[in-house]
């Protein structure tokens, strides 16, 4: 299978902005974080398409996310994905004592993932986070 | 129809003062002047907000009376030998003022949420200051704006409008106009390129290579804007001039712009990806200015370096500042964290991070912030007020939290809600209830109560107050 080694950014978008105002359980919350942006050159040559899954692989955890097609092309080898809890599973947590972690510039890896699914909030939150 | 005007937005650390809402029967029809993502605020905030009071039992979470969750809170808080306290930066200041006393009284840490936004920044201001000044002062005055790791256009939507390059001021005049007739011919030359992509059935453009030449406006003596970043956000297409960086290169970049204003050679071809003789073009640019600012964000915070970068940012701007007149400020996320980080300092001598785990206060990020206490799994409870940790903290931080009893305030249903062992729907802050926050440049405005909350609502101030007599009566009954 393909797999592209890539750059993850995280950051804020304004649909993300929008999203999380009309509640974070809410669809367009969902439709606008469970996402990442990539350069059109680097998802030819994952050989998929704009819409289909891909997964991302970081030392830290994967996640499935839903590819578009980055607007601000072109930046070739990075990935963004909008803040939020999808974002949240691949980000290092390392904090260098600033206190801060490191979320911005992870290496990470992207491959295609057409069989997988896009977790819910629901079931990301009960898959990652369910207490005992 | 009762028009509210000068209402604050409580969304992001713009914090625009010049809001319209009309209110109708208690309920608001309309919003004017605000973005699309404050628009949305007033308008949806009442859709997915939760009433009760909601206390865990058998796993599952229900309804509850508001005595019973103050009083399973304060339990909570007193039988934990280590609780977290986070969020307040979307909060007012008397609330945060109260969760500070409630750190003190249960010896807790007490951090917020720019312990993962600029917490860098401050501890690089603590080591080398930083020339600052209010945004009223750049929008009268400022002829070179650089935004350097941020993204404006999306993350604080009004701001190139209200307080830079697109606003009116006395002494520069808004670009807009410039803007837009350059956007006509951007976008007349992308639809040629789309219809001869379809009649030739290839591309004869490719993908345009980013240029590094600066276009003539950069030398016009007018207002201009820089955006570096390392890929080209919507910021970047309003700018005079895009200079992209390779990622974790910022702090080469700022470090060869110092390089260059106090005239030493650089013997490299390119630093972080730019050729030298463009960097040494806009190094003459900074200097030519009359007034230039730099408006930082996490772009440069959070990567490689971290507090170094904003330590060689501030640094650049000294030395700027003996050629002309410069000035930097961080681009502050929520519409009240630079209050937290105030009333923090006020009461503690601290911005963030703050330990009372001795019975005093003390400040040590990297070992006393959020992330870090969570990622070494020393605390045993938490007490969430107006933020979402599950939904940003790195994974590791964020299943340390939820494995231990939580408490959430907060008036909307969030994952951390969710996640929760007692939930309290407060009202919102800026539109149900009033209070004060402080706007990104430290200017402190009042936050409105424009409309009636639902009748069983209490806010944040009132349900931390009763929190902390709860403690206080159930603390002095068990000694
Ligand atoms: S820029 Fe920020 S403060 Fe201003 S209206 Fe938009 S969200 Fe509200």
């Amino acid at each position: 299978m393909p797999k592209l080694k890539v750059s993850l950014l995280t950051g804020r978008t304004v649909d993300q902005g929008v999203g999380k105002e009309h509640g974070k359980l809410s669809e367009e919350y969902q439709e606008s974080v469970a996402i990442c942006h990539m350069d059109p050159e680097d998802i030819k040559s994952l050989g998929i398409r704009e819409n289909e899954n891909v997964k991302i692989i970081t030392n830290f955890g994967s996640v499935v996310l839903r590819l578009v097609k980055s607007p601000t092309a072109p930046h070739p080898k990075i990935v963004f994905i909008p803040y939020g809890p999808w974002a949240s599973l691949v980000m290092n947590p390392e904090t260098h004592g600033t206190g801060m972690p490191s979320l911005k510039g992870i290496p990470a890896e992207i491959e295609p993932a057409l069989e997988e699914r896009v977790s819910s909030m629901l079931d990301l939150l009960e898959e990652h986070y369910k207490r005992e | 129809m009762p028009v509210v005007s000068q209402v604050t937005c409580p969304v992001c650390g713009s914090f625009c003062d010049d809001i319209e809402v009309i209110v109708k029967n208690n309920v608001i029809t309309d919003v004017r002047n605000a973005c699309a993502i404050g628009a949305a605020k007033f308008l949806d905030y009442a859709n997915h907000r939760s009433v009760k009071p909601l206390v865990r039992k058998n796993g599952e979470l229900v309804e509850a009376s508001l005595d019973e969750a103050i009083r399973k809170s304060a339990e909570i808080l007193i039988d934990a030998t280590y609780p977290i306290l986070y969020g307040w930066s979307s909060t007012s200041c008397e609330a945060i003022r109260v969760g500070l006393e409630l750190a003190e009284e249960v010896g807790g840490v007490i951090d917020n949420t720019s312990t993962i936004c600029h917490g860098p920044s401050i501890l690089s201001i603590q080591d080398v200051g930083i020339s600052s000044c209010t945004l009223g002062q750049l929008r009268h005055r400022a002829d070179l704006i650089v935004y350097w790791g941020c993204n404006p256009w999306s993350s604080h939507p009004r701001h190139v409008e209200r307080y830079t390059t697109f606003s009116n001021g006395r002494f520069q005049k808004s670009t807009w106009r410039a803007y837009v007739s350059r956007l006509g011919g951007i976008l007349s030359k992308k639809r040629l390129r789309r219809a001869v992509n379809l009649v030739l059935r290839r591309d004869v453009f490719a993908t345009p290579e980013i240029s590094r030449e600066l276009p003539y406006t950069m030398f016009k003596k007018k207002r201009k804007m820089v955006v570096v970043d390392v890929r080209k956000t919507h910021s970047a297409d309003v700018a005079d001039y895009f200079l992209q960086v390779e990622p974790n290169k910022d702090y080469e970049l700022l470090q060869a712009f110092r390089m260059l204003i106090a005239d030493e050679e650089l013997d490299v071809d390119r630093v972080a990806g730019v050729p030298v003789e463009t960097l040494d073009e806009i190094a003459d640019v900074m200097i030519g200015c009359k007034l230039g600012v730099i408006f930082f964000g996490l772009g440069l915070t959070m990567t490689e370096g971290k507090l170094r970068n904003i330590d060689a940012a501030i640094s650049l701007v000294r030395d700027l500042n003996r050629r002309t007149k410069f000035l930097i400020m961080p681009m502050r996320g929520h519409f009240n964290v630079a209050g937290a980080n105030v009333v923090f300092t006020w009461q503690t001598g601290y911005p963030f991070a703050v330990d009372f785990s001795q019975g005093y206060p003390q400040y040590n990020p990297g070992e006393t912030s959020v992330i870090d206490i969570l990622c070494r799994d020393e605390t045993d409870a938490a007490l969430v007020v107006a933020s979402d940790p599950v939904a940003h903290f790195p994974k590791k931080a964020a299943q340390n939290l939820v494995k231990n009893p939580l408490i959430v305030i907060d008036p909307q249903t969030t994952p951390t809600s969710l996640m929760a062992d007692v939930v309290f729907p407060s009202t919102f802050v800026g539109i149900e209830t009033e209070g004060t926050a402080y706007r990104m440049d430290h200017v402190p405005l009042p936050l409105k109560k424009i409309v009636e909350p639902p009748s069983n609502c209490l806010s944040d101030v009132e349900i931390l107050q009763r929190i902390l007599h709860e403690v206080r009566r159930l603390g002095s009954k068990r000694k």
